[in-house]
């Protein structure tokens, strides 16, 4: 078997140095790099929009890929002539609140359910994963009717209220599994050390788990500030609207199209988000995973 | 093990005030715990989802407050219905032809980003992009890239070959494809860096000893990779077959049904019929056809993954 194995590497060392480089190219680097093409290009396309005069844009003659006077005109119209700052607080404010609530919630049941023994754990743990199944299109009907029985259309708080219905599942399905990777013993020789289960698991458990809770804040900051549906029904007032939806339902009027500040506004729209997830891309690709790899 | 030590800590704190007392043990500690989460869920996930299924069955509209029962006639009614028909068909081939395409550009992403090459850190997190950001703006940039004058991707494709460019969303004939393309673009990474997770955990001795064994790429992949790698194929494969059911921003954002109901789905035309149209009874019933399918879809995965336990 070894010879076999010789026999078939051998050639390929014999092969010239360029050549085998050449194949790499072809069968790594040009892959790649059509994939960073195709996937940043939109990007590219909203960056560069959004510094074009209206005159640059709708000129036919001119290579759309560049820009020849750079304009910051939409930035400006976009801050001063419309809701823009308010729909970023409205955003924020959403986003911040519906992650810690949910949170919150995900610590303490996702703790329960990896680590304490009770009758029906398992299936309160299969039905909360069920509940991350049900997509906001089957609900949002009902839930518009319950926001108007609790008056609480163009209120922050009806989406506060409602993005931790599909926030929780997620994080406490990815927080079981960062508790049952924890060893049991720390805390049972806290226990035994005389610390009540709270105390144990508030200095023990919590601290070792804050990579997964890191992973678990930062799906839910980003999957509230990334919700439309919601957020399109239940908030009708510009003041009270969050980005998504002011950007389509307010910056674009009846058939006109100004792209320019369109794009302006959905290159700032993203870019919270963007920075959050490139300082800790590592937690997010970890928790992204973790379900699924440990599912 | 817990269960040997705790009658001892129970037992012996004995000044201790009740609550505490009963807090150290696991089941009314884990029942406590439980609270904050089933309060949330059954106030605003399971009542509205039990409230729709009632409503799905009534002449409920908005602005009018007397609803009566009228059993399956908001059912029978779609059934009739060409645009809902339409939108049926629409979703099933939406979801079906995107999720072959991610699969695919999926795996090839990750077995390519498995490999050592230069910034592969930058490239990682270049590639992730499209999923991490708002759906609906990056959907408006497509929207823009699309556009029927100044589309960029006709300036590319088309400009070069001095023809008439393609109006992408206004014909019938591309309109749902643009949105699939559109669908596809977010959704690889998902899929790619997820398979990359699943790929990094397949031990190296594996491939080592097929290569002494003889086995070529193509064996080693089918062998080795496909089967190990099944668990995170089939949670992903699940998780996107329901967002992309369920997908509501994209369609909503590009063409909102247009042209002709080319291109409504399930949910854009019980949006349509519920909100703007207010027959919240009949639009309730077509978001509902939406669940056995799923239903379905997440059981046939349940089944697997515990199967295998």
């Amino acid at each position: 078997m070894a010879t076999l194995a010789q026999r078939r590497r051998a050639p390929k060392s014999e092969r010239p140095f360029t050549e085998r480089a050449a194949g790499r190219w072809l069968r790594i680097y040009v892959p790649i790099l059509l994939f960073i093409l195709i996937t940043l290009f939109p990007f590219y396309w909203m960056a560069i929009t959004s510094i074009k005069s209206d005159q640059e844009l709708l000129d036919h003659d001119q290579n759309p890929m560049f820009v020849i006077v750079p304009t910051l005109y939409h930035y400006h119209y976009l801050f001063f002539e419309t809701h823009f700052l308010q729909w970023l607080t409205n955003t924020t404010i959403v986003a911040i609140v519906s992650t810690a609530i949910s949170l919150f919630c995900s610590l303490l049941s996702g703790y329960a359910l990896a680590r304490l023994r009770f009758r029906g754990a398992n299936s309160i743990g299969w039905g909360i994963f069920v509940t991350y199944l049900v997509p906001p299109t089957l609900l949002f009907l009902p839930l518009a009717l319950l926001i108007r029985t609790f008056h609480l259309f163009n209120n922050l708080f009806a989406l506060i209220l409602t993005y931790p219905t599909f926030l929780i599942p997620f994080c406490t399905w990815l927080l079981i599994g960062y508790f049952k990777s924890i060893p049991r013993e720390l805390e049972e020789s806290a226990l035994v050390d005389g610390a009540d289960r709270i105390q144990a698991m508030v200095r023990i458990v919590m601290p070792l788990a804050l990579p997964g809770i890191l992973s678990a804040g930062m799906f839910a900051f980003t999957l509230s500030w990334n919700e439309f549906l919601y957020a399109l029904i239940f908030m009708g007032d510009t003041q009270s609207k969050t980005i998504p939806v002011g950007v389509v339902q307010e910056l674009i009027r009846g058939d006109d199209f100004f792209w320019g500040q369109l794009m302006a506004a959905a290159l700032l729209g993203s870019i919270p988000v963007a920075l959050l997830y490139s300082f800790f891309v590592e937690y997010f690709v970890a928790g992204m995973t973790a379900g699924a790899v440990k599912g | 093990m817990s269960t040997a030590t705790l009658p001892k800590i129970a037992a012996e704190p004995k000044r201790r005030p009740l609550h505490v007392r009963l807090l150290n043990r696991e089941a009314p500690l884990g029942y406590t715990l439980l609270v904050p989460t089933m309060l949330m869920l059954l106030v605003f996930l399971a009542f509205p989802f039990l409230w729709g299924i009632w409503l799905s069955v009534t002449d409920a509209q908005i602005g009018v407050d007397e609803t009566k029962f009228i059993g399956g006639a908001n059912f029978l009614y779609e059934r009739g219905d060409t645009v809902f028909i339409q939108s049926f068909w629409n979703t099933i081939n939406y979801t079906l032809v995107t999720t072959v395409f991610k699969l695919v550009l999926g795996l090839s992403m990750a077995l390519l980003l498995n490999q050592v090459f230069p910034f592969q850190r930058f490239v990682r997190a270049a590639l992730l992009l499209p999923w991490i950001i708002p759906s609906v703006l990056s959907t408006l940039a497509w929207r823009w890239m699309f556009d029927p004058t100044f589309s960029v991707l006709n300036w590319v494709l088309v400009h070069p070959l001095h023809s008439v460019g393609v109006n992408w969303l206004g014909t019938t004939n591309t309109a749902l494809a643009s949105l699939m393309v559109v669908n596809i673009w977010r959704g690889v990474p998902f899929y790619g860096i997820s398979f990359l997770a699943g790929l990094q955990v397949i031990p190296v001795d594996l491939y080592e000893a097929a290569r002494v064994d003889g086995a070529n790429r193509w064996q080693q992949f089918r062998e080795i990779t496909l089967p190990l790698l099944r668990p995170v194929l089939m949670v992903v494969l699940m998780l996107s077959t329901i967002l992309t059911f369920a997908d509501f921003q994209l369609p909503y954002v590009l063409t909102k049904g247009a042209p002709y109901n080319s291109t409504n789905v399930l949910s854009t035309w019980a949006f349509n019929i519920g909100v703007p149209g207010g027959d919240i009874g009949i639009g309730a019933a077509i978001s509902l056809v939406l669940f056995p399918i799923l239903a379905i879809a997440i059981a046939g995965v349940l089944i697997s993954l515990r199967s295998k336990d």
